[in-house]
Formats: structure tokens, sequence, C-alpha cells
């Protein structure tokens, strides 16, 4: 700036364009301030609003999941239009909130997902399995059963976490715990239907999973090796 | 020419300014009885591997390279140590139940085995974190006996 009214000196400007350049070096002066002080500002906010967040992240996940929550039950009505059976509709009376009914409906659900390799659909009723896992109510069982079940939905509420984040293989070796958390909860809460317990000797060592139907869908392989697996177990 | 000055001007002071936001540090000189290596007999050789590749940032101490002083390294750090705490606190492991020891196992193991842990972006700057064929290989033994034992 200081050049630009030395190079009007050495011109020789009049005293009237001198004033005028003078008027423009001040306003670029300003303008660059302004510029510095708006992006200090910029960045102080922006962090502190970082600090925040790390502050509101639960809140701001459950809002989240919320607005998750209507989608992925659209689609869960979907696809339960798809596969309503028989034994679905019987399930579907039975779940309620709070009820291991719900969860197992939403495990068949995710299950499903895993069967049909959609790794979309799998992220959302994973959020969906979440809730209901959350929501389960315990207070009807004993002390022990208690302890077992919250125990049992912190492990599960986990891998159902995972699940909804993840890609498919992923998902998948989620879903193999996920599955020995799900049949562990039947054995104290019991359940209105009858279960099948699929076992598929090749997935990671040997791999179970819970059915309504007797008819094996294996969700580790999906379409890839469909019918991989046999009923080890009936439960009820 | 001079709004080129400008830019590099307020980069400049953008990078000065940002030194100086607090952030939080992850230390502690107490290391809890419920620590995963006091409640398990661990040889010394696992117990340092383990100290050096996995203690930063899934432990209440995190011991922070000189870099941490400059920003915005702080901020990444912080990041990496909050997620890898959540996801696993080896200080804290006598907590956990049974079933959820099982699952941490399984995960410690499953992303060892896969090279996933420890990071690629940790080990770029601490090659003493990374696992040798042998040091794999004993770790995950290691951790599947500590599994099954349960």
């Amino acid at each position: 700036m200081i050049t630009v009214l030395e190079l009007a000196e050495v011109y020789q400007f009049d005293f009237n364009q001198r004033l005028i350049i003078k008027q423009i070096a001040m306003r670029n002066l300003k303008v660059t301030i302004g510029i510095l002080a708006i992006t200090f500002l910029a960045l102080t906010a922006m962090s502190c609003k970082e600090a925040k967040k790390e502050h509101n992240n639960e809140d701001g996940h459950h809002t989240e999941m919320g607005v998750e929550e209507n989608h992925s039950e659209m689609n869960h009505n979907e696809s339960e239009g798809q596969h309503a059976g028989e034994k679905n509709e019987v399930a579907m009376s039975e779940a309620q909130d709070g009820n291991s009914e719900l969860v197992l409906k939403d495990y068949f659900s995710l299950k499903d997902a895993l069967v049909a390799d959609d790794n979309a659909q799998a992220k959302s009723l994973a959020e969906t399995l979440v809730k209901s896992l959350k929501g389960l109510d315990v207070s009807k069982f004993t002390e022990a059963q208690k302890t077992e079940l919250k125990d049992i939905v912190e492990d599960a509420v986990e891998h159902a976490e995972h699940i909804s984040e993840s890609p498919i293989a992923h998902q998948r070796e989620h879903f193999k715990i996920l599955s020995k958390d799900v049949t562990d909860m039947v054995a104290i809460t019991g359940t209105a239907n009858t279960l099948y317990e699929q076992f598929c000797p090749m997935y990671d060592k040997g791999s179970a999973w819970l059915s309504m139907s007797k008819e094996v869908r294996n969700p580790y392989y999906g379409s890839s090796m469909l019918k991989c697996g046999k009923v080890q177990q009936e439960i009820n | 020419m001079k709004t080129f000055k400008i830019i590099v001007l307020v980069i400049l002071v953008a990078f000065v300014g940002i030194q100086f936001v607090p952030t939080e540090r992850n230390q502690s000189n107490v290391v809890p009885a419920t620590d995963f290596l006091i409640v398990n007999a661990v040889s010394t050789a696992i117990k340092t591997k383990l100290q050096v590749s996995c203690y930063d940032c899934h432990s209440n101490n995190t011991k922070y390279p000189w870099y941490i002083k400059v920003q915005p390294t702080a901020w990444f750090l912080e990041n990496h140590v909050n997620d890898g705490k959540s996801e696993l606190n080896f200080n804290e492991w006598d907590l956990l139940s049974n079933r959820r020891k099982a699952s941490k196992l399984r995960s410690i193991i499953k992303q060892i085995e896969s090279g996933e842990m420890p990071l690629d972006s940790y080990t770029l700057m601490h090659s003493a974190a990374k696992f040798s064929k042998s040091e794999k290989q004993d770790v995950l033994q290691f951790m599947t006996q500590v599994k099954d034992s349960l």
C-alpha cells in the first residue's frame, strides 16, 4: 500500500488523485483486516462447535436415530409384507414394545436382509433392532435373569450398532455373535413360536443362527451359498 | 500477487490462532486393578507389545508424540483416542462380564489377524507398534487362550 503511494509521488500525481489513491489503499487495508478478523472468528467458532459436538454426541445420535427410525420402520413393513407367512403374523401379534417377541421380529428381519445380501437394508434394520433391544422390559424376571438379560442386551446392542454402520462382511461377523446373544435371550424369555436353530459348518469354524422356518436360508453367505446349513435344534 | 499475499497471511494467522484452542489429554498415572495386563497372566514380551501397540488408544494413558503440540494434530488424535477407548479400554477390562469379554476378544483377534489394528495411520508414525509375523502369532495365540479360558 505504501508502494502505491510512493508510486503516486514519483509520477507527481496531483493532490486530488493522491487522496483518491490513499482512500483506496485505506479501504484495501480495512478489507484485509476484516477478512483476517472473520477468518479468526470463524475458526474459533468452528473449534468451539467441534468441542460442543463431542459433548452432545449422545443426544445428537438419539435424534439421528429418531429420524432414521421412521425410515427403517417403513422398510421393515415392506419386508414384512414380502415375508409375511403364517408364523410371522403370529409373531407380529405378540410383538409389542418392551417384549422379547419384538426383538425376535427385528432380528429375523435383519437376518432376511443378510440372506438377501442387502447391506443398506441390514444397516437400517440393525438400527431398529438396537431400539427394540434397548426397550426390552426385564422387570418380570428374577434378579439373576435380569442381570443375565441386561448383559445379553448390552452385548447385542453393541453388535447391532456395528452392523448398522459396516460393510456386509463385517455385518455377518457381528451377526454371528448377535445370534448367540439372541439365542441366549430366548432361553430366558421363551417365545410363543417354534424357532429353528440352524447351523452352517463352513462360516468361521461353524456358525449358528435362528429362523422362523425350517427351510435353510443362509445369512452368512446369502446368494453365494443360500442353502448351506442344517437345522440343529428346534426351540419350542 | 496481492491476493496471494493476503491468502498466505490469512492461512498463517489461522494456523497461529488454532494453536491457542485448548484440547484435552488422555493421561493418568493410575493403572487400575481391572487392567487387562493385571488380571491376566501375560508374558513380558506380550505385555510390552500390547502396551506399545494398543495402549495409546485403548487405555486411560496415552504417550503423546511431540507433534501433539501442533494443531490441528491434537484434534485428530483426540478423536482417535476417544473412539478407541469407547470400543475397548484395557484398563477397565475386568469390569466386563464374560460374555462381553468374549465379544471383545473375538474382535481383538479378528482385527489383529486381518491387520486392521493397529491402524495404518498409527503405525505410520509409530513403527514400533507394527506386528511382526511372529509377534502377531504370539499375541493371537495368547488372546485365543484367554478367550477359551473364560
